[in-house]
């Protein structure tokens, strides 16, 4: 890429895919929707606050999911709320991403076996495009699943859509 | 201050027949047995009694006892027939600085208990679990609905011969 | 001009849903509100949107199993829940845990209490509409955090205290840096009263809105710095001592109406403030006094209680979180039941919030520092 980070010695004009101007200005300024579910919520909050600082990756939360580009999934996914979540991700304008965050709605995690009232993860209802291990992932771990996120709508095209 | 032996002592000499009885070889607490529909009275007098004053109820317990006849249901399935719930009510007394145990039992297919929730508010929920988790009606509680499985849900599941369905809305349920 | 106005307008009620995407309500929360205009006539909260099987996993589970799951109830609170299972399960089975033991457990129990006290101002703060203090707040939480995954290596849930011991000893530099990590932290506490706790705006919003009285308080049953700050002096780890907290010294405090009525959001508020300087005595009083011995020496090697009841309570950051273990004589229990002190909590708002401005309903929620892990478990 590297649109913007060599200096203009003279001239003004750039000349670039649109595809890439596109995914360039996606993947720079992706809006979170602010919404936790359980114990990674925290690790997510602490992502977000100072140490960690979400918002320098563009990353910063909603509180509508009207307004945001991309859903943290974090936490347990409970059939009560399935179908919340479901509805949420409706509402979000495309394009839209997904990060299931944890072992829980990546698969159900500890409560795999038991967990009666448990989804055993959320890809069952809604697509995902990066999932983070962990239980629950560390803030670091987040922040690669956001890197790693990036990457893939570094290469997205206009012709075949990947996500 | 009154041991759980001395509080006893006072409810079967008001109550009589009502208490049905006192566990103290259990290791750590005893606890006393009380008749399902008398309880709310036994409640309104240890709330209101000078001696017990048991003034809040830290925690109200379901139990599925599990002590009926083990058989198999026309699918295979295993089923419990017979035998008891038993609704177990931990009482303190900031006041006094004593505690007590209660419980009562009822049957597995009539399981019918008197609501102390006029007497501690903080009886609402807590009835509400356990008429979620183990199907205990709580005869005259205002609101009893499900409080964390959703509406539509079947069954009880913490009883011990809970089976869990395969699907919910569409969804499966098990990995 | 008497045409325009007239006082019997009649308003329409209004239900409101909030929840259960909000982000203020701490969680995967819904409450339906029943309004008048902008005034509060009932509050009914639904939850269960986070219900994980918590009891049904423990009948499923050997006894040391159950820790992890503990960790996910009140998961700001991973150590304390850690120690109210040890506790309830060790007096079962009649087991003395070493010295040792004890005494780091009331030193982790006692971070945990900080920790899990700033979130929940930090968050506050930002409900109020103050973001500043939320990211300080998260400063000093991650110290602590640090010193926890040095003990064990883990950030949140901790797995850290086991029926008999611990999983670990502490770390050779843990002693070093709790004092540091305490000198560091005294002077924050003043930062935060400076910047929150005394803010005109913070106090207009939240003194006089809220008020419990304590005898509604007694009567939900509502336990911890909620209670507290309705005037009552009620602290577990005094009341019905468990672990060696008998042997420190340190006070209760209690919510004194100072910028409004007794019971007020901000009495809520500032009792949390001020348990963090007691922890901070605490932790001062134990770290010098940790006796050598094996963390793991009491830890049986087959946990098989006598069959028996028991109800174990111990005091959370949140309140009284009490265990109630059905043994049966096998190695797994027959019931446990959590009385997990948010769930209590929560069920006052809809009587607190009466009367109210719609607005005000968030300060009285933020103030009452709900955990949907363990509301619905």
């Amino acid at each position: 890429m590297g649109l913007l980070d060599r200096e203009f010695s003279d001239g003004n004009i750039v000349i670039a895919k649109t595809e890439d101007l596109l995914n360039w200005a996606r993947l720079s300024s992706l809006w979170q929707l602010s919404f936790g579910l359980a114990c990674c919520a925290i690790e997510m909050m602490a992502t977000s606050a100072s140490h960690y600082d979400f918002d320098r990756f563009g990353v910063i939360p909603r509180p509508s999911p009207r307004q945001a580009d991309i859903i943290i999934i974090s936490g347990t996914v409970t059939l009560k709320m399935a179908t919340r979540i479901k509805r949420l991700y409706e509402q979000m304008p495309d394009p839209k991403y997904i990060i299931s965050m944890g072992s829980c709605s990546n698969c159900g995690g500890p409560y795999w076996e038991h967990g009666y009232h448990v989804l055993k993860g959320v890809d069952r209802v809604i697509p995902v495009d990066v999932y983070v291990p962990g239980c629950p992932p560390r803030p670091e771990a987040l922040l690669e699943g956001l890197i790693k996120l990036q990457e893939k709508i570094r290469h997205e095209t206009l012709r075949k859509k990947t996500a | 201050m009154k041991t759980p032996g001395e509080i006893f002592e006072i409810l079967k000499e008001k109550f009589g027949d009502k208490i049905t009885g006192i566990e103290t070889e259990l290791p750590v607490e005893p606890v006393i047995s009380v008749d399902p529909l008398a309880i709310k009275e036994v409640c309104e007098f240890l709330r209101d009694n000078d001696d017990l004053r048991f003034d809040t109820l830290m925690s109200l317990a379901g139990v599925d006892d599990a002590n009926g006849e083990k058989t198999k249901d026309e699918d295979g399935y295993d089923i419990i027939k017979g035998g008891t719930l038993s609704v177990y009510y931990h009482l303190d007394s900031i006041q006094k600085g004593h505690k007590v145990t209660l419980k009562v039992s009822v049957e597995r297919e009539k399981p019918e208990v008197e609501s102390v929730e006029s007497v501690w508010r903080a009886a609402d929920w807590h009835e509400r679990e356990a008429f979620d988790m183990y199907g205990i009606v709580f005869l005259n509680h205002p609101d009893l609905r499900r409080i964390l499985m959703p509406e539509d849900w079947q069954g009880h599941p913490l009883r011990k011969d809970y089976k869990n369905p395969e699907y919910y809305q569409g969804m499966k349920v098990p990995y | 001009m008497d045409k325009l106005i007239s006082n019997d307008v009649k308003t329409e009620e209004l239900v409101l849903n909030m929840g259960p995407q909000h982000p203020s309500t701490h969680g995967v929360l819904r409450l339906v509100v029943e309004l008048e205009g902008e005034l509060i006539v009932n509050v009914k909260p639904y939850i269960g949107y986070l219900h994980r099987c918590f009891e049904k996993h423990c009948e499923a589970m050997t006894y040391p199993q159950v820790v992890p799951y503990t960790d996910r109830m009140d998961y700001l609170a991973s150590m304390s829940n850690n120690l109210g299972y040890a506790i309830a399960v060790e007096r079962l089975m009649g087991i003395e845990v070493p010295e040792r033991v004890e005494y780091i457990r009331v030193i982790m129990a006692e971070l945990q209490r900080i920790a899990s006290h700033l979130v929940a101002l930090g968050t506050y703060g930002v409900d109020i509409g103050a973001f500043t203090p939320f990211l300080y707040c998260f400063i000093a939480r991650e110290k602590i955090l640090n010193l926890f995954e040095m003990t064990c290596g883990a950030r949140l849930l901790y797995n850290y205290i086991w029926v008999g011991g611990l999983s670990h000893d502490i770390h050779p530099d843990f002693v070093r840096l709790t004092k540091e990590f305490i000198e560091y932290f005294k002077p924050k506490i003043v930062e935060l009263n400076e910047l929150l706790s005394f803010n005109k705006i913070f106090i207009e919003r939240t003194a006089n809105v809220g008020i419990l009285p304590l005898e509604t308080a007694v009567n939900y049953g509502v336990t911890g710095p909620v209670l507290r700050a309705s005037g009552l002096k009620w602290d577990l780890r005094k009341n019905d001592p468990y672990s060696i907290y008998h042997k420190f010294d340190f006070d209760i405090p209690v919510g004194d109406g100072r910028m409004g009525t007794v019971g007020d959001s901000w009495d809520r508020y500032f009792v949390r403030v001020r348990e963090m300087e007691e922890s901070l005595k605490i932790i001062e009083q134990a770290i010098d006094q940790i006796p050598d011995g094996d963390v793991k020496a009491a830890i049986p090697r087959r946990i098989k209680p006598p069959k028996g009841t028991i109800y174990s309570r111990t005091e959370n950051p949140k309140g009284e979180l009490g265990y109630f273990i059905i043994s049966d004589g096998s190695v797994n229990p027959f019931r446990v039941k959590v009385r997990a002190p948010s769930f209590v909590n929560l069920a006052v708002i809809g009587e607190m919030s009466k009367g109210h401005l719609v607005a005000d309903l968030i300060a009285i929620l933020g103030s009452l520092d709900i955990v949907l892990g363990e509301i619905d478990r």
